[in-house]
């Protein structure tokens, strides 16, 4: 179950965006199921790591509270055209992906 | 590969049990890549900053800018983007009070990283949202209210 992983930067001034988009249902655990009448299982993404060229920027923690197909991003500053981004995530059922590009 | 992820899976169960279990789940700890169960259990949103942040005690701050619609049509899909021009920030959260668990998401900075963080987050009523910057050791606050009509936490 690939799931895809977008990174995109834009850089304004000496800031860098980082954002990450990831398709990923997010279930909370908390929704019923219309046809069956049973929650279905919580399944969202837990961790989520930044990194520019190899070293590590931002931590995020996302609980079920997230949205779907969430767009999170953060920034940096000093990053040059063709400094390397990583961005890896992993969720709940240990299921796990990431995308790489460059500062544009 | 499924016996790869199940260890990956075991293995990342175990530590965060050791460290809950000795009480070493600071924010040291969350930089470190365990993630904060307890925190995003709780329904005490007080409870959810100390486990995150290290301590509740919050100072008002003009510093931080929370870019969030005031009112939400769509409860499902709130953006919500957090700005400061404080320097050293180690940490940003984001409390949606009003939800059933009310830490949505928190993000721990290092390196060249700026204080910034945006996320789209899922809303079940009318709250108020808390973003939290921990900057030099200190932890800022502040706060809006964003309205929706329709929730998205589901039925």
């Amino acid at each position: 179950m690939a799931k895809l992983t977008k990174v995109k930067t834009r850089t304004s001034g000496d800031q860098t965006e980082i954002l990450v988009l990831v398709n990923h249902p997010m279930e909370t655990g908390r929704v019923k199921d219309k046809k069956t009448g049973e929650l279905k299982p919580a399944h969202y993404i837990q961790t989520m790591t930044f990194e520019v060229n190899g070293t590590k920027v931002a931590e995020a923690s996302l609980g079920p509270a997230v949205s779907k197909n969430p767009l999170t991003s953060v920034a940096v500053k000093g990053a040059k055209p063709g400094d390397k981004v990583k961005v890896s995530w992993s969720d709940n059922k240990g299921e796990n992906g990431g995308a790489e590009t460059a500062v544009s | 590969m499924k016996r790869r992820t199940f260890l990956k899976g075991t293995l990342a169960g175990s530590t965060l049990a050791v460290a809950t279990g000795a009480g070493l789940l600071t924010p040291s700890a969350v930089l470190a890549g365990t993630w904060p169960k307890a925190a995003f259990d709780t329904k005490d949103a007080a409870a959810a900053i100390n486990a995150v942040m290290g301590s509740s005690d919050a100072a008002a701050s003009g510093d931080i800018k929370i870019k969030a619609p005031t009112q939400a049509e769509n409860g499902a899909v709130v953006p919500i983007k957090i700005e400061t021009g404080m320097d050293n920030v180690e940490s940003i959260a984001v409390m949606i009070k009003n939800n059933p668990s009310p830490l949505a998401s928190m993000v721990a900075l290092s390196g060249n990283a700026v204080g910034f963080y945006s996320t789209r987050c899922k809303m079940g009523k009318t709250s108020p949202v808390t973003a939290y910057v921990k900057a030099g050791g200190k932890l800022y606050s502040a706060s809006q209210t964003v309205k929706v009509t329709v929730g998205g936490c589901g039925g």
